[in-house]
C-alpha cells in the first residue's frame, strides 16, 4: 500500500529461552494509513503487544530477536535505524500510550515536568512557552484547572486522569501515529467511555493515525476503522470493521464473536471455542488454530494456510471456511 | 419460606481510617451503606458496579468473613446475622464462593485433588467415598479425573477457575457467590466458564450472587440485577427491565458506557463526567451527586430512599420516584 504511513511486512519476533524458542510474532503484515484507527485484536499471548512494541523497537534484544521483516514508517525501515535516530522517532513522530498509567508515569516528578519533558527531549522551547503548551495540552484532553494540575504528582490523580496525562504526553509533539496498548483495560467502564471518546475527539478531522491494541471486541467495534485479528503470532483475519464483525470468515473470529455474552443472548448457550491458546514455544504444525477448529481437515495439520481474499480489503487465513 | 435462599436487609460495613501516632479514628470508609436484596432458589442476582462500590465487601459480609456493622442476613428463613462461629460452621457448607483470581485462590502446594477434597474432610465419608466424589466433581466441571494429582501451576487460568468451581461445589452448597469469576480470563475461556456455571445451576438448582463490573456477562447470566455505587444500591430490577428501561442516571450512564460488539453503534449519549469517587467520608445526600447530570440542591441535603417504580423495580432517586 503506497499511501501507508506505517507498513509492517513479514515481521517475526522470537524470544530465545535456554531450550525453547517462543515465536511470539510469526510473520505478520499490516498497514496504517494517515488518519486511520487500526486495531490489533486478540487474546493473551497472540503477539499483539510484542508487535506494537517492536514498531518502536522497545523489545529488549536479547532475549528478544527480530528475526525478520521490515517496519516501514514514512518510507524508512525503522528496524535499520541507529538507536540515536530511533530516539528522534519515539515520542516525536510515533508516540505510545501504555496500559498501566500508574507504572508508566514517574512518581517523583510532577505532571508538568513529565509533559514538559516529552516536549523538550525533542524541541528547544523557552520555559514560559513550554508552560503554555503544557496547559493547552491538559485543556485539550479535558483536565479541569490545568494551571493547577501542573504541580500535581501522579499519585494525586485518579486512574482516568493519569491516562489522560499519558495521552497528553503522547500528543505533545504532534505525532503522526499513536500506538495505544490496552489503554483502558485497567480503568472502570465509565472512565473507559470518556477515554474512548477522547481518542476519537483528538483524531477528528486530523491526519493523526492510531494503532490500538486490545482484547475487547466491543472497543474495536466502537473505534476502529479497520481491524486485524491475531492468533498465536499470526494475523488470521483483517478488513473494515463492519465487514469483519458482520461477515467473519475465519473460524477463530467467528468463534470469538459467537462467544461474547450479552443480554440479548440470554437463554441461548454461548458458543465456546474448546481448548486454549497455544504456548508460543510449542505451536501446532500447519495452521496454529487447527486443534481447536471445528472445520479442520487433514491439510490444516500440515500446511500453513495462505490468506484468502474476499474483496474490499477483507482477507482471512483459512481455505476451508464456509462462506 | 424456602423460596428465598438469601435475604439481605440494611447491610452496613464501615471501615475506620486511623491516623496519627495514637491511631485515632479520623474518618470512615462506608464500604457498604445500607444494602438490601433477595436471591430466590435457583436464580441469579447480578451485583454490578465499578471499583470501590463495595460489591466484594458485600460478598465477604454475607459469608461472615467480615462482621456486619448493621443489618440482617436471613438464609433459608433463618436469621444468621448473629450466629456464633460454631453455629456458622455448619452453614458455611451451604454458602460457597468462587474468586476472581484463578492464580491466587488455589494453594500452590496442594494438588487440585487435595484442594477439592479439603472441604469433604468435615463430612463423614470414607477415603474411597471422598475420592469418588472428587473424581465426579472434576468430571462435572469438565476436567479429567486423572488430573487430580497435578498442582495448580500445571493448569491454565480457565482450568484453575474450573477447579475453584469444583471446590465450591464439593460441599453441596445452595448458594454460590461468584466474585468476578471470569474477569481475569480470555474471552473464549470466559464463555466456557459461563456455560459451566449455567449448566450447574440448571442441574443442581443453585442460587448465585454474581458480582461483576462487566454488564454484558451480568446481563447474560442474571435474573435480577442490583446496580451499586459507593456502597448503596442505586437501582434494582429484573434484568430485562434494567437493560430496556434503566431509570437511575448512574444505571443509564453505565449501560451506555459499555461498548458492544456492534460496529456503528457509536455512543450517542455523553459519557459520565468525573471519576469514580472514593468511599471515604462521602458528603451528605445522594452518593451520586458529584457526577449526576440532573443534580439539584435537594440531592445534596437529604439521604435518598429506594423508591418502587414498577413491578420489582426500585430506584434510588427522588426525581424518578416522585414523578
Amino acid at each position: 500500500m503506497n499511501d501507508a504511513l506505517l507498513s509492517v511486512q513479514d515481521l517475526r519476533v522470537y524470544f530465545r529461552g535456554r531450550d525453547t524458542l517462543a515465536r511470539a510474532v510469526d510473520g505478520i503484515r499490516f498497514d496504517i494509513r494517515p488518519g486511520e484507527t487500526v486495531c490489533l485484536v486478540g487474546e493473551s499471548g497472540c503477539g499483539k503487544t510484542v508487535s506494537a512494541l517492536t514498531v518502536l523497537r522497545l523489545i529488549p534484544c536479547p532475549p528478544g530477536d527480530i528475526a525478520g521483516g521490515k517496519v516501514i514508517f514514512k518510507g524508512i525501515n525503522l528496524l535499520g535505524l541507529k538507536e540515536t535516530d530511533m530516539q528522534k522517532v519515539r515520542g516525536n513522530q510515533i508516540a505510545m500510550v501504555f496500559q498501566e498509567p500508574l507504572t508508566s508515569l514517574n512518581p517523583v516528578f510532577t505532571i508538568g515536568d513529565q509533559i514538559g519533558e516529552a516536549i523538550t527531549v525533542h524541541e528547544a522551547v523557552e520555559p514560559d512557552v513550554l508552560r503554555e503548551r503544557c496547559i493547552q495540552l491538559l485543556k485539550d484532553i479535558g483536565i479541569p484547572s490545568p494551571e493547577h494540575r501542573l504541580k500535581d504528582y501522579p499519585h494525586q490523580l485518579s486512574g482516568g486522569q493519569r491516562q489522560r496525562v499519558m495521552i497528553a504526553m503522547a500528543l505533545a509533539c504532534n505525532p503522526d501515529l499513536i500506538i495505544a496498548d490496552e489503554p483502558t483495560t485497567a480503568l472502570d467502564v465509565t472512565v473507559q467511555a470518556q477515554i474512548l471518546n477522547l481518542m476519537r475527539f483528538i483524531q477528528d478531522g486530523g491526519a493523526m493515525s492510531v494503532l490500538y491494541i486490545t482484547h475487547d471486541l466491543g472497543v474495536v467495534a466502537n473505534i476502529a476503522d479497520r481491524v486485524y485479528v491475531m492468533y498465536a503470532g499470526i494475523i488470521v483475519e483483517q478488513g473494515d470493521t463492519p465487514e469483519v464483525f458482520h461477515n467473519p470468515r475465519h473460524p477463530y473470529t467467528q468463534g470469538l464473536l459467537a462467544s461474547l455474552p450479552s443480554r440479548s443472548r440470554r437463554g441461548d448457550r454461548l458458543h465456546s471455542i474448546p481448548g486454549a491458546v497455544p504456548n508460543p514455544a510449542y505451536k501446532p504444525s500447519g495452521c496454529p488454530f487447527h486443534p481447536r477448529c471445528s472445520l479442520a481437515v487433514a491439510t490444516c495439520t500440515t500446511r500453513f494456510p495462505e490468506m484468502v481474499d474476499h474483496g474490499r480489503g477483507h482477507l482471512s487465513r483459512c481455505p476451508v471456511t464456509r462462506a | 419460606m424456602n423460596r428465598i435462599t438469601l435475604r439481605v436487609e440494611g447491610l452496613k460495613k464501615y471501615f475506620p481510617v486511623q491516623r496519627g501516632f495514637f491511631q485515632r479514628v479520623a474518618g470512615w470508609v462506608k464500604a457498604v451503606d445500607g444494602i438490601s436484596f433477595a436471591i430466590e432458589k435457583g436464580k441469579t442476582l447480578g451485583l454490578v458496579g465499578e471499583s470501590g462500590c463495595g460489591k466484594s465487601t458485600v460478598a465477604r459480609v454475607i459469608l461472615r468473613l467480615l462482621e456486619p456493622d448493621a443489618g440482617k442476613l436471613t438464609y433459608k428463613g433463618q436469621d444468621i446475622t448473629f450466629l456464633s462461629r460454631r453455629e456458622m460452621k455448619d452453614l458455611r457448607r451451604e454458602m460457597q464462593i468462587v474468586f476472581q483470581d484463578p492464580f491466587g485462590s488455589l494453594n500452590p502446594r496442594m494438588t487440585i485433588g487435595q484442594t477439592i477434597e479439603e472441604g469433604l474432610r468435615g463430612m463423614s465419608l470414607s477415603k474411597e467415598e471422598r475420592q469418588e466424589r472428587r473424581d465426579r466433581l472434576l468430571e462435572m466441571v469438565g476436567l479429567s479425573a486423572a488430573t487430580a494429582d497435578r498442582y495448580p501451576h500445571e493448569f491454565s487460568g480457565g482450568q484453575r477457575q474450573r477447579v475453584g468451581v469444583a471446590r465450591a461445589l464439593s460441599v453441596d452448597p445452595s448458594l454460590i457467590i461468584c466474585d468476578e469469576p471470569v474477569s481475569a480470563l480470555d474471552v473464549s475461556i470466559q464463555a466456557q466458564i459461563i456455560n459451566l456455571l449455567e449448566d450447574l445451576q440448571d442441574r443442581l438448582g443453585l442460587s448465585y450472587l454474581f458480582i461483576s463490573h462487566d454488564l454484558n456477562v451480568v446481563g447474560y447470566l442474571s435474573d435480577r440485577v442490583a446496580v451499586m455505587y459507593l456502597g448503596q444500591i442505586m437501582e434494582y430490577a429484573e434484568t430485562e427491565t434494567l437493560f430496556e428501561n434503566p431509570l437511575h442516571p448512574y444505571s443509564m450512564a453505565l449501560l451506555s458506557a459499555v461498548p458492544t460488539a456492534e460496529p456503528g453503534a457509536m455512543r450517542k449519549l455523553k459519557p459520565l463526567g468525573g471519576d469514580v469517587p472514593s468511599p471515604l467520608d462521602p458528603p451528605p445526600g445522594c452518593k451520586f451527586q458529584a457526577r449526576c447530570p440532573h443534580v439539584e440542591a435537594r440531592c445534596r441535603k437529604e439521604a435518598i430512599d429506594l423508591y418502587p417504580v414498577g413491578r420489582n423495580h426500585r430506584v434510588r432517586c427522588w426525581k424518578v420516584g416522585e414523578s
